[in-house]
């Protein structure tokens, strides 16, 4: 019996280092990724088959993607697609860290993108294979996170801004001190992210979002926990945020232009702001994984979704701005074709904010590793 | 006879050694390692800064378990005194939400506690805030349930009070009718054999279901993060965040799951003492 007992042990150990060490390839992910992801949204495809039929396996976000898409390009081109949602860019960074995914397309936002480039995660991409690339605006082309545009092809574009319930509070909102001051004690809510949460107080207090100076980030962290110990917020949250606006629960929070649209639909009662401080604009972009298995097919996949069609659907189904230019363009008009009704012109700058909203925002850049320790053991302190 | 016996336990010994031992040893090389897998101590020494982060959870996890117990053990007697159509019903009726993801349960606890969530609309239907309002000159619209600390001990306690009631009730059940009826005999009236007979001898279900409650309670973060609206940061997500976070760091998280698992050890240790003498726990 101990014999056995020792044997099996051994085995297993030896089968649990081969696991761990040699990653990617082999494990299949299924699932874990998009546990608490907040709007119920289901990955279509399940986990990795890579006999016989081409497949192409493509990480992106909850809620992201027009999934009609997918049948439509599964017609297409007999490619079948597994796709799968994780809830963030750093859930997105430990699941490849942990060699627990198999994707070949991942659609990380900006920062992510240059510490993935930064640390070899990525391939450069064929662009002779994707020709709709040309039609990505010239002023989402060589981006700071991809200077010279090796391994990127832009998804979307947003910015991040202040959402309230018109009925709740007595002026219109303006200003970042709205997230600091009790005038709202108790009816402001937190987004869930210390990056953006501390970037917010940053922009407030006049500093650089991508400041390495340590005092900034401690004044600006101060500002956001002294709001949190005087009752300034009722929780902090991500994709519960919904929930939570659309149910007028709260009367302030802060999120992404895209999702206040889709916000807006359940309750009319929303605005949303881009503080005049300024605020974070971001691209999401499409970038195949240096060990990607199926890199013809998610190229392929790549080039369809980077079309003017695709695009259009993609902004009408999930409100983030296309960095496509004909689609920019056209969508104004595609919307009143489709929908027999224009497009209220307010609603379109919010989607796709002007280049003078744009010139008042910044973009996150990637921050060295011991700034983002200190984010994250600022974001703790806030929570003991 | 005995080898072959043995031979029946392979695939078990098999699956705890890969699912169970082998990550447990992974957990203690992360915690004692580096980024480059240098050793170092330096994840515990820090651990002191989340001192109140692991009282909180303790707390919380031992209310939870607490009003389970209170709770789950008279259901526990009275389902086990009652005929069997009773029994049956009530198992079925304690199981039945369980075949409901824990995760929708508790998404659902969030429409209903809301601040215009079900229950205070009813609050307001029934006029109970005008009758407030009346009472005491205040102004309030509804009552703050949600995103508070007892917002979390009512997830725990409604998501894990089956584990509390189901292992005393098959202690209970299964108790000798003889014992109880010579208890009697002998001159205890009913308090006394339930003090003197049943209790001690259900004390193994207890220990069973005390365990069952409170380890999940004190590790949990869904319930944390979704009812208690990130205000107050349990083990669970402190542990959550060093995976899933910016920073990154799996060897700090590792670190702060050992330094939980060895106290909840030792909890599980202290409370078996008080069974020991009675029928062994069925504990972790």
């Amino acid at each position: 019996m101990k014999k056995v007992l020792a044997l099996t042990l051994a085995l297993a150990m030896v089968m649990t280092l081969a696991l761990s060490g040699c990653s990617v390839e082999k494990v299949d992910g299924s699932g874990d990724g998009s546990f608490v992801s907040a709007d119920g949204s289901t990955p279509s495809g399940s986990g990795a088959q890579t006999t016989g039929n081409r497949v192409v396996n493509v990480c992106s976000w909850g809620e992201y993607l027009d999934m009609s898409l997918i049948e439509e390009f599964e017609a297409q081109t007999g490619i079948t697609v597994n796709y799968k949602t994780t809830d963030s860019n750093e859930t997105l960074y430990s699941l490849l860290e942990n060699g627990g995914s198999d994707f070949d397309v991942v659609v990380p936002s900006d920062y992510m993108i240059s510490q993935l480039i930064e640390e070899d995660w990525l391939q450069p991409l064929d662009y002779s294979k994707i020709p709709n690339f040309e039609k990505i605006a010239d002023r989402f082309k060589n981006l700071s996170y991809d200077p010279e545009n090796l391994y990127t092809v832009p998804y979307t574009w947003g910015t991040l801004g202040i959402i309230y319930n018109t009925t709740m509070v007595d002026e219109p909102i303006t200003s970042w001190e709205t997230m600091f001051s009790d005038a709202y004690a108790g009816n402001v809510i937190l987004i869930d992210n210390p990056r953006d949460a501390i970037g917010m107080a940053l922009y407030y207090l006049g500093y650089s979002v991508n400041t390495t100076d340590e005092a900034q980030i401690r004044e600006a962290a101060a500002l956001v926990s002294d709001a949190w110990s005087s009752g300034v917020y009722q929780g902090k949250t991500m994709d519960g945020i919904f929930q939570i606006m659309e149910g007028g629960n709260a009367a302030i929070g802060t999120y992404y232009a895209g999702d206040y649209l889709t916000m807006l639909e359940n309750n009319p009662d929303l605005a949303y702001v881009i503080p005049e401080e300024g605020s974070n604009w971001f691209v999401d972009a499409m970038c195949i994984l240096k060990d990607a298995k199926n890199v013809d097919e998610a190229h392929e996949w790549i080039n369809f979704i980077a079309s003017t069609d695709a695009n259009l659907r993609n902004m009408d189904y999930i409100w983030y701005a296309s960095p496509n230019e004909e689609a920019l363009e056209m969508y104004p008009a595609w919307y009143e074709e489709q929908y027999g009704e224009p497009l209220d012109p307010e609603l379109y700058e919010i989607m796709a904010a002007p280049q003078e909203v744009l010139d008042r925002c910044e973009a996150y850049l990637v921050l060295p590793q011991e700034i983002r320790t200190l984010y994250n053991d600022l974001w703790i302190e806030l929570g003991t | 006879m005995k080898n072959r016996r043995s031979l029946l336990a392979v695939p078990y010994v098999g699956w705890m050694a890969l699912f169970v031992i082998a990550p447990i040893l992974i957990m203690v090389v992360y915690s004692f390692t580096t980024a480059a897998f240098d050793p170092t101590l330096a994840n515990y020494t820090g651990m002191g800064t989340y001192t109140s982060i692991f009282l909180r959870s303790f707390q919380l996890a031992l209310i939870a378990t607490a009003i389970c117990l209170l709770v789950g053990y008279p259901l526990a007697y009275v389902m086990a005194k009652e005929g069997p159509g009773f029994q049956r019903t009530a198992t079925v009726l304690i199981m039945l939400p369980m075949w409901v993801n824990f995760l929708l349960r508790t998404y659902a606890w969030m429409a209903i506690l809301e601040n215009n969530g079900l229950l205070n609309q009813l609050f307001d239907l029934i006029g109970l805030f005008d009758l407030i309002n009346g009472l005491f000159g205040t102004d309030i619209e509804f009552f703050r349930m949600i995103r508070t600390q007892g917002a979390v001990v009512l997830g725990m306690v409604y998501n894990y009070l089956p584990f509390m009631v189901l292992p005393i009730y098959s202690v209970i059940i299964k108790l000798d009718h003889s014992l109880l009826e010579a208890a009697r005999d002998l001159g205890a009236d009913t308090a006394g054999v339930f003090r003197r007979v049943i209790l001690p001898l259900s004390l193994p279900g207890v220990l069973s279901g005390v365990t069952m409650v409170f380890v999940p309670s004190v590790s949990t973060f869904a319930i944390s993060q979704l009812l208690g609206g990130g205000t107050h940061m349990l083990l669970g997500n402190l542990i959550e965040l060093q995976f899933l976070g910016g920073a990154y760091n799996p060897h700090l998280g590792s670190a702060i799951a050992m330094v939980m698992m060895v106290i909840v050890i030792i909890c599980m240790w202290i409370m078996n003492r008080f069974g020991e003498g009675e029928e062994q726990a069925v504990v972790l």
